[in-house]
């Protein structure tokens, strides 16, 4: 290709430079918030913090029940626990569903896929009632098993949607050779697909991690305890209709958003590779 | 093992449910472990629950045996809860003398027993900045004269929650009016109105877009030298201002005081177990009280406890003029309303009596009387019809078809599909049934189809009104488009820039542009809404820094609209942009660069080469996106909520302002639920056909 005039460099460079400061503008200031001694909104056109205090993190990581037992880590652990099991099942549920979608043209095929596609259309605050309802007569409130059940059946959809279209991209003969030398379909599955497919798997179980680890108003509907709250709940608590702690609020955001971030960053080659939406092969 | 890891509850403890915080919490746990130090065998268990969520999940769980044995709340809400079975009556107290304000507040009219002991009391009185203000003013008149007198480029004399209902009512009391009339809600009385005159002068004067958030700001900065305020600002202000606390003026044109309502913290009984009647008889004991004097900072109701504190006596000194708040079933449905037309005349754009006149139609139309019940027979058989056809119909779709040959591939979706069958569509079946009932007074009426036709026939709006279903749908629609044209645009644009070999740092740009995707979305959502405040907030800050004037972004459609839409595109581009990367590294370069060779230009080579290449992989994304924006609740819920008078909802918030914050209809809520699930398959479908192939 020709190369692109000095001037052309320069203006693309400038224009990607804007966006990015942009782009990082909302979160320089939720840093600023968090490192700032005082509870309220910073409300300057400086996204850089003036004061600089540890305090916000520490009031927030140190929070402790009635019984002075530390609320914080029961409540990071509550998230990890949901998010890692959710991504898990969430994942593993997907992942032989899409590959069956893949593979198999079964009666009922397009009708499935097409069903598991209508879920996401469901509108999902509406739904909180029901599920409440259901959860309660299963006798799972309050209990992080209801929470993953429902944010991993959430989260199937997209994740076998997206494997589907990343197992099609696999071709067939490798399979057929295997199953020539007489390896079931499950063995061939787990050893040779699944191998394969591996930065669509990951991708997938980063979305379904993201998606419960985020989550709020489902987990506050569905759970009443705090110490059996996700982190998100308590975050949102900070600055709910009648609490204004926005330092605390901004720290915990942060201890919250890290985690994931740093998933995001480590599998951003990942990323561009597993996100197949179904659509890559049209 | 994980269920068995937190199945940690203690069986016979008594559990107590609640949302106090800081050192009010700290005061009920001191009392509790001095209560269990002296009990062992009727151990008390506090649990903190967020005030949002307290009452519903209150509603919800104790009529079906999970609740708490005991659980503090505001007493308004006896009356539905007596009603309910919810709360138990208790027994006089006989150890203590409390406050017969605070007693009278736990009874209803004609039945003399008490429904909960009274804990603490709780109003708004007047805040001063000693410096700015050494004496409060005692009337309204010298209130508007400190107001105007100290009202400078960055500073206000006086600053209060303008348009919540709550803030305002001391102003309706001391007018002589107020929600209540002879023969129930009455808004629109000629003193209403002359007291929303005076708000509308007050407002003016002060801070635009008063947030409690703000409030606390403003006066620990020095910034407002008055605030109408409750005993949970103590815990707040700043140890660097001088203020004193002192009763609301009284009215100059009336001569009555204006009258803050009182809420009454009360600690219910929610079953009947004498651990918990022993508990809760010893908590408004004076020592008990005097703890949570002394720790929590807390107006206790306990009569013979001497206030030392000159802030809580200026509160205790408000008692004496405040309306108890009401306990009628009517009330729960005049805040929205009135917060909508306060907000309307706070903003300029109604005058009192409009406002007055708007509050009581609208609260006539959310208190309307359910639909007559439906005979629900006709549905029986209907229902009966439907499913044979469903059956038959998967009978035929089954016949002949080689389904045994494929039952392995069932067994490999048979998991995700009962799964999502049950936790999935269950529920919004569900929902969908919720939608022929309606939900009022706590009863539940068949209405059959009543609820859809009153949405789709916009019986209860013009067609033309914020509310109504048509409008929404077009807010919606509009929302949707601008989305999702934004979020392609934006996300192709950097993608095609992203992969040219000769841009500098392409990963450090790529890894710091999809950082709004890593941030969960309800944070950046808050931080937005921040940022486009109309006083404080960064946008505005930028604008005056290029000299540009700065805007009330949530005070009309086409800002607050805005507004929305750049918080959901600054989420959204990033997915768009990994997508398109994604195709792209799937597209070889040839056919650009044989484009190129025959002098095609850039706009040319992307529009005739590139793009259709594209296609494939970004119509699935991009349908798939605008599902998800139709549905994009946080965003509208958290940024412009609603605001300017719900005209920026879109139909998902909508449907959760009915089910959550207009009168619990919960019916009308999950008929709109449906409603939109049609309106996207109808999309689905059309989406289909123009991709021209099959997408949804």
């Amino acid at each position: 290709m020709r190369a692109p005039s000095p001037f052309h460099v320069a203006l693309t460079h400038a224009a990607l430079v804007a966006l990015t400061v942009a782009t990082l503008f909302p979160v320089l200031w939720v840093v600023k918030m968090a490192l700032s001694p005082a509870q309220t909104f910073s409300m300057s056109a400086n996204p850089l913090p003036t004061d600089v205090t540890l305090a916000n993190f520490e009031a927030v990581v140190s929070t402790a029940d009635g019984t002075g037992a530390w609320l914080f880590g029961r409540q990071l652990f509550n998230s990890l626990v949901v998010s890692g099991v959710t991504a898990a099942l969430g994942v593993a549920l997907a992942c032989t569903a899409g590959y069956a979608l893949s593979r198999w043209s079964f009666p009922g095929r397009d009708r499935l896929m097409g069903a598991f596609l209508l879920t996401q259309m469901f509108p999902g605050v509406v739904m909180a009632i029901p599920l409440y309802l259901l959860l309660d007569t299963l006798n799972l409130l309050d209990s992080l098993g209801g929470l993953i059940l429902v944010y991993s059946t959430t989260t199937v959809p997209f994740a076998t949607w997206n494997l589907k279209g990343y197992f099609d991209t696999i071709p067939k003969d490798l399979e057929e050779a295997a199953m020539l030398d007489g390896a079931s379909r499950w063995t061939t599955f787990t050893r040779i697909i699944l191998p394969l497919a591996r930065p669509a798997i990951v991708v997938t179980a980063l979305f379904a991690f993201m998606t419960a680890w985020n989550e709020f108003i489902l987990a506050a509907t569905l759970m009443g305890d705090e110490r059996a709250y996700t982190l998100p709940v308590v975050l949102n608590g900070y600055v709910g209709e009648f609490g204004a702690e926005w330092g605390n609020f901004a720290a915990g955001a942060i201890l919250v958003s890290l985690p994931v971030t740093a998933l995001f960053f480590a599998l951003q080659r990942h990323l561009v590779e597993g996100l197949t939406a179904g659509g890559v092969k049209g | 093992m994980i269920l068995a890891l937190l199945a940690s509850a203690h069986a016979d403890d008594v559990v107590l449910w609640h949302a106090w915080r800081g050192d009010e919490r700290t005061a009920l746990e001191q009392v509790v472990a001095t209560w269990n130090g002296a009990h062992p065998d009727q151990q008390v268990r506090p649990v903190f629950v967020s005030y949002e969520s307290l009452a519903s999940k209150l509603e919800a769980a104790v009529p079906r045996g999970n609740g708490p044995d005991l659980f503090i709340f505001a007493h308004e809400k006896i009356a539905a809860w007596t009603a309910d079975g919810i709360v138990l009556p208790v027994s006089e107290p006989s150890d203590a003398r409390l406050h017969p304000v605070t007693l009278g507040a736990l009874r209803l009219t004609d039945d003399p027993r008490l429904w909960g002991w009274p804990l603490a009391y709780k109003s708004l009185a007047l805040f001063h900045n000693r410096a700015l203000v050494p004496e409060p003013p005692a009337t309204t008149d010298a209130l508007l004269d400190v107001a105007r007198g100290q009202r400078g480029a960055d500073r206000w004399g006086f600053a209060w929650e303008a348009s919540s209902a709550y803030a305002v009512a001391p102003w309706l009391h001391g007018y002589g009016g107020g929600v209540f009339g002879p023969d129930g809600v009455a808004l629109d009385t000629p003193a209403n109105v002359d007291a929303l005159r005076f708000v509308e002068t007050l407002a003016r004067l002060g801070p635009a877009e008063p947030s409690g958030a703000l409030l606390t700001q403003l006066f620990n900065e020095g910034r407002v030298a008055m605030i109408a305020n409750g005993p949970w600002f103590l815990g707040e202000v700043s140890d660097t201002v001088d203020y004193g606390v002192a009763p609301l003026p009284v009215v100059s044109a009336t001569g009555r005081p204006a009258a803050p309502y009182v809420t009454v913290e009360t600690l219910f009984l929610a079953r009947d177990d004498a651990d918990a009647r022993a508990f809760g008889a010893w908590m408004v004991t004076d020592g008990a009280a005097s703890v949570r004097l002394d720790v929590g900072r807390q107006l206790v109701a306990n009569a013979d406890l001497p206030v030392t504190d000159p802030a809580l006596a200026a509160f205790r000194a408000q008692l004496d003029a405040a309306v108890p708040m009401p306990t009628r079933r009517e009330m729960g449905k005049t805040w929205e309303p009135v917060a909508r037309a306060l907000r309307r005349l706070v903003r300029g754009s109604v005058g009192p009596e409009a406002a007055a006149r708007e509050a009581q139609t609208e609260y006539a139309i959310v208190s309307r009387p359910p639909p007559a019940p439906a005979d629900p027979r006709p549905w029986w058989v209907l229902g009966a019809v439907a499913a044979l056809a469903g059956v038959a119909w998967l009978a035929r779709e089954v016949r002949g078809a080689p389904i045994a040959a494929w039952r392995f591939a069932y067994a490999w979706v048979a998991p995700s599909f009962i799964a999502m069958t049950l936790l999935v569509v269950l529920p919004f079946l569900v929902g969908a049934g919720v939608s022929l009932f309606e939900y009022h007074d706590q009863a539940w009426t068949f209405v059959g189809l009543a609820n859809f036709l009153d949405i789709v026939l916009a019986r209860d709006f013009p067609l033309s009104s914020p509310l109504s279903f048509w409008s929404t749908l077009l807010v919606t629609v509009l929302w949707t488009l601008a989305n999702v044209v934004l979020h392609v645009g934006i996300g192709v644009a950097l993608a095609m820039l992203l992969r040219e070999p000769w841009v500098r740092m392409r990963g450090v740009f790529r890894a710091l542009l999809i950082l709004p995707w890593a941030i969960p979305s309800y944070i950046t959502a808050l931080v937005w809404k921040g940022m486009f405040h109309r006083q404080f907030g960064a946008i505005n800050g930028l604008l005056e820094a290029v000299g540009l004037a700065p805007i009330s972004w949530f005070a009309q459609w086409s800002t607050a609209f805005a507004a929305n839409v750049t918080t959901n595109t600054w989420l959204g581009f990033p997915f768009m942009m990994v997508v398109t990367l994604g195709a792209l590294q799937a597209i070889p370069r040839d056919l650009e660069e044989a484009a190129e060779i025959d002098g095609a230009t850039g706009w040319q080579r992307f529009r005739n080469v590139t793009l259709p290449l594209l296609k494939p992989a970004l119509l699935p994304a991009v349908i798939l996106g605008s599902v998800w924006t139709f549905n994009m609740f946080n965003v509208i819920y958290l940024v412009s909520g609603g605001e300017p008078d719900g005209s920026t909802d879109i139909l998902i918030s909508q449907a959760y302002r009915w089910a959550f914050t207009r009168g619990h209809r919960y019916g009308y809520a999950a008929a709109y639920a449906v409603l939109i699930f049609g309106v996207l398959v109808v999309y689905g479908q059309a989406a289909n056909r123009l991709a021209g192939k099959k997408v949804l």
